[in-house]
Formats: C-alpha cells, sequence, structure tokens
C-alpha cells in the first residue's frame, strides 16, 4: 500500500534487543488511515515492545517509522505527541486528585493573561466541550478519584482527542469494562474510525477484536506472524497464530465424578451487596459463577472466604454449619481464595517466589520460629515444578513474573495448605492466552483430585468451557443455574441482565 | 446535592474544627486566651513555623519531604548574622546571601533527588547533619550577637500594630496560595505527587519541578531561620533542632497527604496554628513543657484520626 490508497502509518523492519531478550525481530507493522487495527499476540509476544517506540518511550535498534508518507524520528513521547500519536494505557494514568478537565489538558494548559497562570474557565469550557461531543457525561470539574474506570476510559480517549492524535493506541482498553460500557467505547471507537482517525486496539479478548476491527496483525516471540483483514479468518486461526496450536486445547475439560457436597451456602447477605444467595458446591467438581461487573459476585467469594460479615443466612462446610468471620478461619477449614486483583490483593511483588509461595504454610517450614530456609526451598520448587512456573529462580521477585506465572504463585501457596474448597476470582484475567490454558488445565487437575473449585469469571468462554455447573449472578441474586450440557451464552447472559431479554445490550 | 456539599464541606474543614475546639477550650479555662494581645503573640509564635511549614507543603505535595528545613534555619540565621556583623556586609546584604544560601542548598537537595536518584528521605536527612555541622562550624558553637535595629526589627517589630513575621506569613501565604491555585507550576506541582509518569508523559518535567520544590522549601527555611534570628536578637548554633518535625506535623495535620498530589495552604496555616495555639493554651494554664510534649502528641493522634474518619464516610 502506498500512501494514495490510505497507508497512514509503517513501522518498516523494527528489531529491538534486551539483554539476554530478541523482543522485537525484523517487525512491519502497518495502519491505514481511518481502520481500527486490532495488535494480538501472547503476553511477551512484543506488542508493548512495538507501541513503545510508536509513542517514543523506546528507541528500536533497527528500523524506521513512515508516517503519512514521511519518514519521522520518534525519539520521546513528546515527539510522538507532535505528530498526533496517543497511547491509553491499560493502567490508566490519569492523576486521581486532578480535575477531569485538569487531567485533559495537563501540559497545554491555557494561559491566563498573566503568564504562568492557567485561565481556568477556558480549561473548563473547552474540556466540557469535548466530552460533550463524544457523548461522554462527565462533568470537567470532577475529581477524576470519583470516576468509574469506565469513566475514566473515555477521559483517557478525549485527552488523547485534544492533542489532536490521528492515531490512538489503546493497551487493553476493555479488561476493566462491563459489557455495556465496552460496548460504549465501541461505539466511540467506530465513530472516531468515521472521522478519519486510525485505533490500534490491543487486546486479549478475541471475541472483540472480532466484533471491533477491521484488521489484525499477530506477533510471537517478537516476530511478526502475519496481518489479515479481519473478515478472512477467524478465531481459530488467529488463536493458531497466536499460540501456534489449536483452541481445541483451549478447555482441557476433564470429567470428573460428582462426590459429596463440600460447601453449601444458604439464603447468604453481607447486609450490603447479596441479597440471598444459595449454593452447593461439590467435591470435585467446578462451578462457574457468570454475571456482570457489580452482579455481587466478588461480594460472594469474600462473604464465604470471612472477608465480609454473614448478616443473615449460613455457610455450612461438609454439612455443618460454620461460622467464619475471618479469612484466618476460612482458611483453617480448608478454604483458599485467589483474588480478583492480584497484584493488589493477592501478591508480595517485592518478595521472591520462594517467599511468595510459602508465606502461608511458613508453620510447616520453621521451627521455634525460626524459618528452615532449606524446607522452604524445597516446598517452593516443587510447587514451582508441578505447577509449571515459569520463574529464573526461586529467589526471583515475583513483580518480574508474567501475569499467569504470578497467577499460578497465588494459586501454588494455597497449594501448599491442600485446600478443600479454592476460590479463584477472575483467575485468567490479563492472562495471555497459552497461560490461561495452563491454569485452567490445573483447575481441572484440582478437581479430580477431590478440591471443589468455585470460579468466578466475566469471559464466558471460559465459563462456559472450563465449568461442571454454572451459576449466574444478578443484583445480588442467583438468577440462573445450568449444568455445562445446557448453557449457551445467550442463556447466560439473559440471566446475568435479570432475565428480561430486551434488556440484554441494555 | 446539598447535603453532599455540605458534608463535603465538613470533610475539608474538619481540622479548622478541631483548631475551634482546641482554641474554645483554651478560651473557657484561660480568661487570658481570648485576648488581642495574646492572639497576636499566638500568631508571632505560630509565624515563623508556618513560613517553613509552607515550604514543607510544596514538598510533600509532590511525595517528597524535606527533613533539612531545622538545620537550614539555623544555619541561614547565623549567615545571615555572621555575614552582616562580621563580616560587613550590612543587614540587607546578610540577609540577601543567607537567603540565596537557603534556596542554593535546597537546589542540592533537589538535585540530590533528582539526578542522584536518592529517596528524598534520604538526601535531605543527610542534609540535616551537614547543614547542623556548617552552622557549628561556622559560629565556632557559639551565639552571633551584635545584631542591629534593622535586622532586629523584622524579628520583633511591628506594622500597624501587627507583628513583622505574621506580616510576612500572609505575603507568603498569599503567594503560595495563589501559585498552587492559579498557576501552570502549582497544578504541575499536584500532578508531579499524583502520578509521576503521567506527567513526564504530558511533556512537563517532574525533576524540574522537584528541584523547585526543594529550593522554594530552602527559601522558606531560610527565611523561617532569618526571622528566628531576629526575634532572639542573635544567631544561636543550636536554634531550631528538631523544628521539622512541626514544619512536617503541620501540613500532615492540615490534611497533605504524605503520598503527594493532595494538600492546601489553608490547611498547613490551619495546622500549623493547632500547634501554635496547643503551646500557647498549655503555657497559659501552667502546663509543665515536659507534659506539653505527651499532650501535643496526643492531640495530633486525634486529629490525624477524626480526619480520616471523616475521610472515609465519604
Amino acid at each position: 500500500m502506498s500512501a494514495a490508497n490510505g497507508t497512514f502509518l509503517r513501522m518498516e523492519h523494527v528489531s529491538k534487543a534486551f539483554p539476554g531478550v530478541q523482543a522485537l525481530e525484523d517487525v512491519t507493522f502497518e495502519v491505514a488511515r481511518g481502520e481500527i487495527h486490532a495488535l494480538v499476540g501472547e503476553n511477551g509476544a512484543g506488542k508493548s515492545t512495538l507501541m513503545k517506540i510508536l509513542t517514543g518511550a523506546l528507541l528500536p535498534d533497527e528500523g524506521h517509522i513512515v508516517l503519512r508518507g514521511q519518514p519521522v524520528n520518534i525519539s520521546n513521547p513528546s515527539d510522538a505527541q507532535a505528530l498526533g500519536i496517543s497511547m491509553i494505557h491499560q493502567e490508566l494514568a490519569l492523576i486521581p486528585y486532578l480535575t477531569v478537565g485538569q487531567n485533559i489538558f495537563l501540559g497545554r494548559e491555557p494561559e491566563a493573561k498573566l503568564p504562568g497562570f492557567i485561565d481556568w474557565g477556558s480549561l473548563y469550557r473547552e474540556a466540557q466541550a469535548l466530552l460533550d461531543r463524544l457523548n461522554v457525561e462527565v462533568n470537567a470539574r470532577t475529581e477524576v478519584s470519583n470516576l468509574s474506570i469506565a469513566q475514566q476510559q473515555m477521559v483517557e480517549v478525549a485527552k488523547a482527542l485534544s492533542l489532536n492524535a490521528d492515531l490512538i493506541a489503546m493497551d487493553e482498553p476493555t479488561s476493566a469494562l462491563t459489557r455495556r460500557e465496552t460496548e460504549v467505547l465501541f461505539e466511540l471507537m467506530r465513530s472516531l474510525k468515521s472521522q478519519g482517525v486510525s485505533i490500534i486496539f490491543i487486546s486479549h479478548r478475541l471475541e472483540e477484536v472480532f466484533q471491533v476491527a477491521d484488521r489484525v496483525t499477530v506477533l510471537r516471540d517478537g516476530r511478526l506472524i502475519g496481518t489479515a483483514p479481519i473478515s478472512e479468518l477467524d478465531e481459530d486461526q488467529v488463536v493458531h497464530m497466536m499460540v501456534g496450536r489449536d483452541l481445541g486445547e483451549m478447555y482441557p475439560k476433564a470429567q470428573t465424578e460428582r462426590q459429596e457436597v463440600v460447601l453449601e451456602a444458604i439464603n447468604l447477605e453481607d447486609g450490603k451487596e447479596l441479597r440471598g444467595v444459595s449454593l452447593k458446591l461439590h467435591r470435585g467438581e467446578i462451578v462457574g459463577v457468570a454475571g456482570l461487573i457489580g452482579a455481587g459476585r466478588t461480594a460472594l467469594a469474600e462473604t464465604l472466604f470471612g472477608v465480609r460479615p454473614v448478616t443473615a443466612g449460613e455457610i455450612r462446610i461438609e454439612g455443618k454449619p460454620v461460622k467464619i468471620g475471618s479469612p484466618q478461619r476460612a482458611i483453617e477449614m480448608g478454604m483458599g481464595l485467589v483474588p480478583e486483583d492480584r497484584k493488589l490483593q493477592g501478591l508480595f511483588l517485592n518478595m521472591a517466589v520462594r517467599e511468595n509461595i510459602v508465606l502461608s504454610a511458613i508453620r510447616k517450614v520453621s521451627a521455634w520460629g525460626f524459618v528452615k530456609f532449606r524446607e522452604a526451598e524445597r516446598l517452593a520448587g516443587e510447587f514451582v515444578r508441578k505447577l509449571g512456573i515459569r520463574t529464573p529462580s526461586l529467589r526471583q521477585r515475583v513483580r518480574n513474573l508474567s501475569g499467569g506465572n504470578q497467577q499460578k504463585v497465588i494459586i501454588a501457596r494455597w497449594l501448599t495448605l491442600q485446600p478443600r474448597i479454592l476460590i479463584l476470582d477472575e483467575p485468567t484475567r490479563g492472562i495471555d492466552v497459552g497461560a490461561k490454558a495452563e491454569i485452567h488445565a490445573l483447575m481441572s487437575q484440582l478437581a479430580q483430585q477431590g478440591v471443589g473449585v468455585l470460579m468466578i469469571s466475566s469471559e464466558l468462554p471460559e465459563v462456559l468451557g472450563v465449568s461442571d455447573r454454572i451459576i449466574v449472578m444478578h443484583e445480588g441474586r442467583i438468577t440462573g443455574r445450568f449444568t455445562r450440557e445446557e448453557a449457551t451464552q445467550d442463556s447466560i447472559m439473559r440471566a446475568a441482565t435479570g432475565g428480561k431479554e430486551n434488556n440484554v445490550a441494555d | 446535592m446539598s447535603l453532599t456539599k455540605l458534608v463535603e464541606t465538613l470533610r475539608r474543614s474538619s481540622v479548622f474544627v478541631i483548631l475551634l475546639l482546641i482554641g474554645m477550650i483554651f478560651a473557657v479555662s484561660s480568661p487570658e486566651f481570648l485576648t488581642v494581645s495574646n492572639l497576636l503573640n499566638v500568631a508571632l509564635q505560630t509565624s515563623i513555623i508556618a513560613i517553613v511549614a509552607i515550604g514543607m507543603t510544596f514538598t510533600i505535595l509532590t511525595a517528597g519531604i524535606d527533613l533539612s528545613v531545622g538545620s537550614l534555619m539555623a544555619l541561614c540565621g547565623a549567615l545571615a548574622a555572621g555575614l552582616s556583623v562580621r563580616q560587613g556586609l550590612g543587614t540587607y546584604g546578610g540577609i540577601t546571601l543567607a537567603l540565596l544560601a537557603g534556596m542554593g542548598l535546597g537546589l542540592i537537595n533537589g538535585l540530590l533527588i533528582v539526578k542522584g536518584d536518592m529517596p528524598p528521605f534520604v538526601a535531605t536527612l543527610a542534609m540535616l547533619t551537614i547543614a547542623r555541622g556548617l552552622t557549628l562550624v561556622y559560629t565556632e558553637g557559639r551565639p552571633i550577637a551584635g545584631l542591629d535595629q534593622k535586622f532586629i526589627f523584622w524579628g520583633t517589630g511591628q506594622l500597624l500594630g501587627i507583628p513583622m513575621p505574621v506580616i510576612l506569613l500572609t505575603v507568603i501565604a498569599i503567594i503560595a496560595f495563589i501559585v498552587l491555585r492559579y498557576t501552570r507550576f502549582g497544578l504541575y506541582v499536584y500532578a508531579t505527587g499524583g502520578n509521576e509518569e503521567t506527567t513526564r508523559l504530558a511533556g512537563v518535567s517532574p525533576d524540574r519541578i522537584k528541584l523547585a520544590v526543594y529550593v522554594i522549601s530552602g527559601f522558606t527555611a531560610a527565611l523561617g531561620g532569618i526571622l528566628l534570628t531576629a526575634r532572639l536578637w542573635s544567631a544561636q548554633p543550636n536554634a531550631a533542632v528538631g523544628w521539622e518535625l512541626d514544619a512536617i506535623a503541620a501540613p500532615v495535620l492540615g490534611g497533605t497527604s504524605l503520598f503527594g498530589g493532595v494538600g492546601s495552604i489553608g490547611g498547613t496555616l490551619v495546622g500549623a496554628f493547632i500547634i501554635g495555639v496547643l503551646s500557647n493554651g498549655l503555657n497559659l494554664l501552667g502546663v509543665s513543657s515536659y507534659y506539653q510534649q505527651v499532650i501535643k502528641g496526643i492531640v495530633f493522634i486525634l486529629a490525624v484520626m477524626l480526619d480520616l474518619f471523616t475521610k472515609r464516610q465519604r
């Protein structure tokens, strides 16, 4: 393609090496004017490195960038900004205690008559006009800390547009959005596209890629695997390109026999979100909990695990009513919780893999209050091997592992305690396809060993693929119960939106 | 809407309520407390630490801290006195050079933090001992006296019945308020503390902002030290030992987050006056200075707890 028929950006033969890793090798990547171009690949495939080079955060070892038919030099973020390239990062980069308007125009505030002073009136007028034009219902004078994640996402888009960006790269913009919010974002993306803005869309959710993208580029191990119009591919082909194997292996669910009930909740309430939830979890089964964000799924997990108080109803473990009341008690009862936000709630990021794994079982590996480090090392090593945790050493800081391996470290920590019940809240969020499959296999293996597994997930294919039974929550209640055979995406979505069919898109 | 606004206002002014409460308690228990002369006295006693606390507010807003202010006060106070008396540069020669020295040492703090990549706590802790040591070296461990009237005027004089340090505090507070509220630099101070990386990506250099706030803190510390010297009629080598704690306590009491990005000059003033009113009132009541320290600490805890509590109510 030449500039005449719409190539907007061309990154040619880009290579970049870090000590010990060839992050990118001879990658050529092209985006047309006014297209939504999906960039996919597993973690470590080189997507972020490529985007960092595009936005001036990294310099390539080799290769160059052609923008609007002209070779350009992008050596720092301001260069990229000046050329109309904007990046919206996965971890939203707004400043929480500044207002929406201050965030949008940060670094470019309209000046008042006195030099150095800001013309707040015109700043807020312009910001509000911009938000209104995008149909974003947010007041420009609101502090960002008061906005939902989805609203913050929209503010980021507004910020990019205020920079006159005609190329916006979005890194996993939907990972924290509900289905409805995602729809709103996609609407916005399509409308930008019709105005000639090019969008690079990075996502792990192939479903969404197929929903919104015009073309897709796949990277694997730093190499370009291919670029093609989305209409010429199906999901299986894309997954095959990403991981070099087929989708069939993705949900390796082994059949397990249903055994006695290990955990039972009867009309459970937490006084806030749960409004009478009853469920049974058997030994050796995986129960998937579906529902929209805010349906009370995390509240359910936290109430079962004793983080939240039980204000009504009761919890039974192996048939006996129990008062849990604290996570410590829950752990004593043989429960484990892999929390939703692994970095915030699940890991000690600056501590070693070894410490992170043995922490819960520290009593097992110590005597007289002293840790027997050889024992700890042996225990951690055993689980690193069993779970296939990829880490250069047991002393590596957890911060430096990939998302999938971090998640396995948390699971390993629970397994050191040999739990009877394991609750996983969004266990594969933000984790690449390959590691996802491994975590699914691990869950299935645990079920086979007789553990009762309760998995909360917002990804329907995952819920459908992994669970023996599925319960669906809506506004603190269970609105649907399905067996693996009965459940379909449609029936789950209907239950998740409160059972009214015409409400599904709402 | 109006109810949430009321709650929000209360939340933002909870420390102010504490200040009023403390004031009321003293007003009831000591007849002297609520007299014009005593209140001016409180203002005078508070003004120096409040000036230093205003500079400190800038560093804390960027998620930094400046532990060297007490030592910088002593060093710059001694320099101002020494240069004008011993070196014969005259009052304003000495004061100007001392202010520049404060800014220069603040700049060194900033450079250690920005270019040397040192945590602010460590860099300014080192400066704390260095500046104290330099003070002892310069003064040879003895007070520098013999200041002329023009010098002493800045600490003890009055304008329209108002003590000079109080006037200076008012001027500095107004300037700081305007800078933080209405200028780009002020916004960038909040932005740097809120999220340094985002600020950098917005094309603003957080490094320059950080350098600037330590220069500001150096300047206000120097000014505080000079005023203290003028008030005491002499420069003391061990002046302002431990004052950095009050200078940090004032903004923190006033709601400035030690994690950066949140805080205001108004809050810092209220915080400083809580400290000042407390010392004054306890003195009036004849509480021993040993007990005063204990009571102060307890009031800090209560104030911060109340602040946290009201914030959680949001």
